[in-house]
């Protein structure tokens, strides 16, 4: 069995990543910017675990399980703003959430 | 011993003088102002007078009697006691001043009882005696210094003191600031002399510079320095060339001022100075030729601007200017105790000229110029007499007070240690140019036809409160010169015998250099019988020179008064110049103030100030509104531009860390 050489999980995490972040900046959907942030999460955590991999070494897959765990926080607490936002403000472009704008 | 003990009671007379009237002065009559301000002074002199009779008494190690109230400054090195002290120095100012000074106090309760202001005057006046009488005290070169700037504030408050008169306001920052030129010097030199000796008390200073070595270059050449530097001081208050200038202008104030300020005392206590550090003009040879010098030139020099002037004030002024040199004259060459001397009988004949001449204005109605005036003799006979004796004064007619001080200066310049022909012979010409122009000045007053209207101006003889001061000059002016009398016969000259321990404690030891006798008096016979000296002194070049100025004044204004007319005619260049004052204010205005006030407006105000300065502190605001204009435009509150930074920041930050990993 062939090993996948790490660069090519690399690419993939940075492509994952640089999408979510151009999502990030460029999207209006709070929904989408939300998904766009957990698809960042995610290009990072392939990044640790082929590190972990690569290099025998389990601190990659800790920090991993943090990074899940902090996500799913991260969602819970998001998506009950996104509704509470929704609720007020009956819109989820995130340019009409600018009342603290100076 | 009692006032030797209590010396600040002499000061604090006219300074409570003073006090008193400033406050409370302005709603008192005229008589209550009169009665403290005289009063003041005049128990000031009483009290010199009783401490003159305690001085008497003291054994002579007791001499300088010093009395050291408190410490006054310290820091570190330095150590500054509000001190005084008494020598022999020391009474012969006292004495003069406080006595001219309440003789003048006096003239002045006549002489400006229809002036507005009255209180200040006074006050002003008392505190100019107590600062004058702190100077004459002072035992230490600070306490010395406080006493100087405060009699020149006096003046600078006096000259100015009808402040509504322009010409006067000028006059009064005038003598301000030239006097300021040479007091930096002044500081200049104590700052020296502390750095030099570690200490500033006369007594310790001139204990150390008379120990040491007469053959060190460098200390000689620092007391060369020092001595230089005082002299700059003395220069500005004495009205020295070339700072003479604010003298004149400083007739602009009230006359019984010019004669106590700008004739008896302020002016001389650059000579008093000099006279008082003279251990350390002793060992420097070079500042005391130059010493000498301008003093023989500025009594030159002045006294040829004197003889066309016509304002009878500004004749007494150069005239002042010009005694000043000769007393220079006499320090430059050795004889400070005929400076003294000239000190002191100047003090009463130019005091007694300039009263005198404040009371021919009075009688005149305010007019000052001479040309307008004329035949008052029969009119203001008081004014009169007690003028003409003064001139006989000043002009060195034997027997009165001037022939004796100005005698024996030029008998030093002539045949003393010092003795140097060409300051012999200057002292010699201005002594027949002052002859000439003081009874220039009596016979254009005095004789003739007058020159004014005599139905408009009502001439009158001054009230006696006037008069009396004027008398009692005058008695001093012909008496007062006999102290140094006996000289003439090869006596005891009890003048200089009384100051000789001021000047013969320190005094540098090498002998005396043994010169040919100009003037010959003592060098020429061999046996000179005492009769033969005074033969020889009254009929000596001073007294020649004086009578010829006499004749000349008597032939000019008396004789053929058409003369001087002519004379001006075909002269007309020299007599331009001289009656421009050699054009020496001119020359400063364009010299010194132009270009001084050009700097001053276009380097130091609009580039400095206003560019360097103000542009630096209006820049930094106008660089952080602008920068924060620029940044605030970030802060847009649009959470999706702040996540755009974000992740710039991240891309650049990666990008420079690999940079960075590449070079290395």
């Amino acid at each position: 069995m062939s090993v996948v050489p790490i660069s090519y999980y690399l690419v993939l995490s940075v492509i994952l990543f640089g999408m979510g972040a151009v999502a990030v900046v460029f999207k209006r959907n709070i929904i989408t910017i939300f998904m766009a942030i957990e698809l960042m999460l995610n290009a990072v955590n392939l990044a640790f675990v082929a590190f972990a991999r690569a290099w025998n070494q389990l601190d990659g897959l800790v920090f991993v399980f943090f990074v899940i765990v902090v996500a799913a926080a991260e969602a819970a607490v998001g998506l009950a703003i996104v509704i509470t936002i929704v609720q007020n403000r009956q819109t989820l472009n995130v340019e009409r959430v600018n009342l603290l704008k100076l | 011993m009692f006032l030797l003990d209590h010396l600040w009671i002499i000061l604090a007379l006219p300074l409570a003088g003073a006090a008193i009237n400033g406050l409370f002065g302005k709603r008192w009559p005229k008589s209550a102002v009169n009665s403290v301000a005289v009063g003041a002074v005049s128990l000031a002199f009483l009290a010199v007078a009783e401490l003159v009779r305690e001085f008497a008494q003291l054994r002579p190690e007791q001499i300088p009697y010093f009395k050291n109230y408190f410490p006054w400054m310290t820091a570190g090195p330095l150590h500054v006691d509000f001190a005084l002290q008494v020598d022999q120095l020391s009474v012969v100012m006292l004495l003069t001043v406080s006595f001219v000074g309440m003789l003048i106090h006096i003239y002045s309760t006549g002489y400006m009882a229809h002036e507005g202001g009255y209180y200040r005057f006074f006050s002003y006046l008392n505190l100019f005696m107590f600062f004058m009488l702190t100077l004459v005290l002072a035992a230490n070169v600070v306490v010395m210094f406080v006493g100087w700037e405060g009699v020149g504030l006096c003046s600078y408050l006096l000259i100015g003191f009808w402040f509504l008169k322009q010409s006067a306001i000028n006059a009064g920052k005038k003598a301000f600031i030239v006097t300021r030129i040479g007091d930096f010097g002044f500081t200049v030199g104590i700052l020296l002399l502390f750095w030099t000796f570690r200490s500033v008390d006369f007594g310790t200073i001139f204990a150390k510079a008379s120990t040491w070595p007469a053959e060190s270059m460098t200390q000689a050449g620092t007391l060369t320095i020092i001595s230089l530097l005082l002299f700059t001081g003395a220069i500005g208050k004495s009205a020295q060339l070339p700072l003479y200038v604010w003298l004149p202008d400083a007739m602009e104030g009230p006359t019984p001022v010019s004669a106590l300020i700008h004739a008896a005392t302020m002016v001389t206590a650059g000579v008093y100075m000099v006279a008082r550090m003279n251990p350390l003009f002793s060992r420097a040879p070079i500042a005391m030729l130059a010493v000498a010098i301008v003093g023989a030139l500025t009594a030159f020099y002045s006294a040829t601007i004197g003889l066309v002037q016509t304002d009878i004030k500004k004749v007494l002024a150069y005239s002042t200017v010009s005694q000043l040199g000769y007393m220079f004259l006499a320090c430059g060459v050795g004889a400070y105790a005929a400076g003294v001397f000239h000190l002191m009988t100047h003090a009463f004949f130019k005091g007694l000229l300039f009263l005198a001449a404040g009371s021919v204005i009075h009688a005149m109605g305010g007019e000052q110029d001479m040309l307008k005036m004329g035949g008052l003799r029969k009119k203001i006979p008081v004014t009169y007499w007690t003028m003409f004796i003064a001139t006989l004064a000043i002009a060195g007619i034997p027997g009165f007070a001037g022939f004796f001080s100005k005698d024996e200066i030029l008998n030093a310049a002539g045949s003393g240690p010092h003795a140097n022909v060409w300051l012999w012979g200057l002292g010699l010409v201005a002594a027949g140019l002052t002859s000439f122009y003081m009874f220039r000045l009596i016979f254009l007053t005095f004789f003739g036809k007058p020159r004014f209207d005599e139905h408009k101006v009502h001439v009158h003889e001054s009230p006696r409160n006037m008069t009396i001061p004027l008398i009692v000059l005058a008695i001093l002016s012909t008496t007062g010169g006999w102290f140094a009398a006996p000289h003439l016969m090869r006596g005891t000259d009890y003048f200089e015998s009384f100051l000789h321990p001021v000047f013969a404690t320190y005094a540098p030891e090498h002998p005396v250099g043994q010169e040919e006798s100009l003037s010959g008096a003592a060098a020429s016979e061999l046996e000179p019988s005492p009769g033969m000296e005074l033969l020889h002194a009254v009929t000596g070049p001073p007294v020649v020179v004086g009578i010829l100025g006499l004749l000349l004044a008597w032939w000019f204004y008396i004789k053929r008064p058409e003369v001087p007319q002519r004379l001006a005619q075909t002269l007309r260049g020299p007599y331009t110049l001289l009656l421009n004052k050699y054009y020496v204010d001119e020359t400063y205005l364009a010299m010194v103030v132009r270009p001084l006030l050009w700097v001053s407006t276009n380097v130091l105000w609009h580039a400095v100030d206003e560019g360097a300065i103000d542009g630096t502190v209006n820049g930094a605001a106008t660089v952080a509104r602008e920068a924060g204009g620029q940044v605030r435009e970030l802060q847009s509150g649009n959470a999706r531009s702040y996540a755009t930074w974000v992740v710039f920041g991240a891309v650049g930050f990666t990008v420079l860390m690999l940079g960075l990993w590449m070079v290395r």
